[in-house]
């Protein structure tokens, strides 16, 4: 509910940087480098110019709107492409510049899989987020992690594109 | 709620004089495709000041439950020859043969001077002209229900030598609200949907609740306070409790066949292990220490081994693992990923979820994985759960939705292990994660 309020206002705000968020469910990765340049340090620049007459420094709005707040895993997988990882390496830049946000990674499942399983999946999914932004060198309780497993699907539909963008960890600003 | 699991039956006489050795009749619960077994099931004789209509009324919640099995046909009463009043008082056997009855079932019910009803029947075999049974009840008249279960498990039990099921609830979890963002109410029922209520009101999310067979408790998962964790609800008296302290979720818990054990999974740095905990010592034991998910563990009934899922094959597939952890192997080799085994009240079988050319489906095999059939297949299903004679499965099924969200109707349905179509159990809304409880006592 939350998470959907707050893309509604994005829309209605900031329709160019919704959209390269909106992409990302096609290609993480890419959408922000193609939005924020390709290096962390252009990034926050590009974060602070966006940001700076919308969004509180360091809010769930800001992190949705300039950076994106999902990666997107495989069937069955939980490893971190090479565009998770990028999107995730800005996180924790962001985190870094941002001293006082803890996060939360939810971790999620397609409707393609048993509940059970999809709960320990989504568990995994969001710890891999987690043990990345800590391998960045954030402190590790700074970073929540909750699995929703099918529970909480994103994109509506049984089809592949909504499986896709429904297999996803989450950035979340506690 | 606490009132349904509470009903009790305060007398049960057995009436039968006759020695039923002598009866060949017998319907065998092995072969779920053959003709099902024609019975005159009489509407009850009412006396006494009884209600003209709970006579009927006990006599079609018992038909609806032995039809439901699909062994047994009730012959219409318009074909009757014999009234039930007369044969109430002695059956005309050739009048019964002529409409090809093989089994007979009279009853009467009657007001006590108490207010309570009292009712008596007869199951009779048709072409040995003798009784099989005869009983009498005597209870409140909000309970007459659970009178029809008991003479439906009764019929069963004579004409199959295998116990009845029907005298059962089902927990489960009743689904509103749009697809994206679901609410989930654990609701209750008899095993045929009626007497059905609510247990939680839909704040927290929850999912997989399970019966314990010993006790008035069922075991769940819920997300109170962002935490998903396991939980025990007793439903006489209200009180829910989580495991205690454990660091990350807790999840997909199942008692032990004795109740005193509760098997469930526990997610530590993303890992999935199963753990047991003693219900009376709280002590908490790992049994597995794997870095794949081990998940879905389940009790063999005399809880020497434990059936779960796991990928640490690489896809989801079946293991058994001796009670303390050790001696995993995997038994589920049909190609497709394998989930929620269920071992069978019985011990022969053990139930699971396939998924396998974009299908799931619910199937059966041996606890050593050989003789693998499936029992049912559509775009998704998940879940089975045993009846306490380990004859049949009910799980949960879902349609697919649109773009929108629309459609994804989410049915509860039984199938016998014997084979033969699954058939609905209606809900008044959408339904999942459905669990037969053990026989009432």
């Amino acid at each position: 509910m939350k998470l959907k309020s707050l893309a509604v206002i994005c829309l209605g705000l900031l329709i160019s940087a919704c959209a390269a968020s909106n992409d990302q469910a096609a290609s993480s990765g890419s959408a922000s480098g193609a939005s924020a340049g390709s290096n962390s340090g252009q990034l926050s620049r590009d974060v602070t110019t966006t940001t700076s007459s919308t969004f509180a420094p360091g809010s769930q709005e800001e992190l949705q709107a300039s950076i994106g707040d999902r990666v997107f895993f495989e069937t069955d997988r939980y490893d971190l492409s090479p565009e998770a990882q990028a999107m995730a390496g800005t996180w924790a830049d962001w985190m870094k510049k941002h001293q006082n946000v803890q996060i939360e990674i939810e971790g999620h499942a397609d409707e393609r899989g048993t509940r059970e399983y999809n709960l320990a999946l989504g568990a995994r999914r969001a710890n891999t987020v987690k043990d990345y932004l800590t391998s960045l060198g954030v402190q590790a309780n700074r970073v929540s992690t909750v699995s929703y497993g099918t529970e909480r699907p994103d994109a509506l539909g049984s089809n592949e594109e909504a499986w896709a963008k429904n297999r996803r960890s989450v950035a979340v600003v506690r | 709620m606490a009132r349904i699991l509470k009903i009790l039956i305060p007398l049960v006489l057995i009436l039968s004089a006759f020695k039923p050795a002598m009866s060949q009749l017998r319907v065998s619960v092995e072969d779920g495709l053959r003709e099902p077994l024609p019975i005159a099931f009489a509407p009850f004789v009412t006396k006494n000041g009884a209600s003209p209509n709970m006579g009927r009324d006990l006599a079609d919640v018992a038909i609806a439950d032995l039809e439901s099995s699909r062994l047994f046909r009730a012959i219409d009463p318009s074909a009757f020859i014999q009234t039930p009043a007369a044969a109430t008082i002695a059956p005309r056997f050739p009048d019964w043969r002529q409409i090809n009855a093989q089994a007979l079932v009279v009853g009467t019910v009657g007001n006590e001077p108490d207010g309570r009803i009292r009712v008596e029947f007869r199951l009779w075999d048709v072409l040995g002209e003798v009784q099989l049974v005869g009983q009498a009840y005597v209870t409140q008249r909000e309970n007459w229900r659970r009178i029809s279960h008991l003479v439906a498990d009764t019929v069963y039990k004579w004409l199959t030598g295998e116990k009845g099921y029907f005298d059962t609830r089902i927990v489960y979890v009743a689904e509103s609200g749009t697809a994206d963002r679901k609410v989930k109410r654990l609701a209750i029922m008899d095993q045929d949907g009626a007497n059905h209520s609510y247990l939680t009101n839909g704040r927290n999310l929850v999912l997989t609740p399970r019966f314990s067979p010993s006790r008035q408790e069922i075991t769940y998962m819920s997300y109170a306070g962002r935490r998903p964790r396991v939980r025990i609800l007793n439903v006489d008296t209200n009180q829910d409790e989580t495991l205690g302290p454990i660091d990350g979720m807790t999840f997909a818990p199942r008692f032990s066949p004795d109740g005193d054990k509760l098997l469930f999974s526990a997610e530590q740095r993303g890992n999935s292990d199963v753990f047991a905990l003693d219900l009376r010592s709280r002590r908490r034991e790992r049994l597995t220490d794997h870095p794949a998910i081990d998940t879905s563990p389940s009790f063999s009934p005399n809880q020497r081994e434990i059936v779960f899922n796991s990928d640490r094959g690489g896809t989801p597939q079946l293991y058994v693992m001796s009670a303390d952890g050790g001696n995993a192997r995997r038994i589920s080799f049909g190609g497709g990923r394998y989930a929620t085994p269920v071992w069978s009240p019985r011990g022969d079988l053990i139930a699971f979820t396939k998924i396998e050319g974009g299908q799931f489906g619910i199937g059966v095999m041996r606890s050593d994985g050989s003789n693998e059939k499936m029992l049912s297949q559509s775009y998704f299903e998940e879940s089975p759960t045993w009846a306490p004679n380990g004859r049949v499965i009910m799980f949960f099924r879902r349609t697919p939705t649109d773009r929108k969200g629309r459609g994804g109707r989410s049915r509860l349905f039984i199938v016998d292990v014997a084979g033969g179509e699954p058939r609905e159990i209606v809900t008044p809304g959408d339904a999942s994660d459905p669990a037969w409880s053990p026989l009432s006592p």
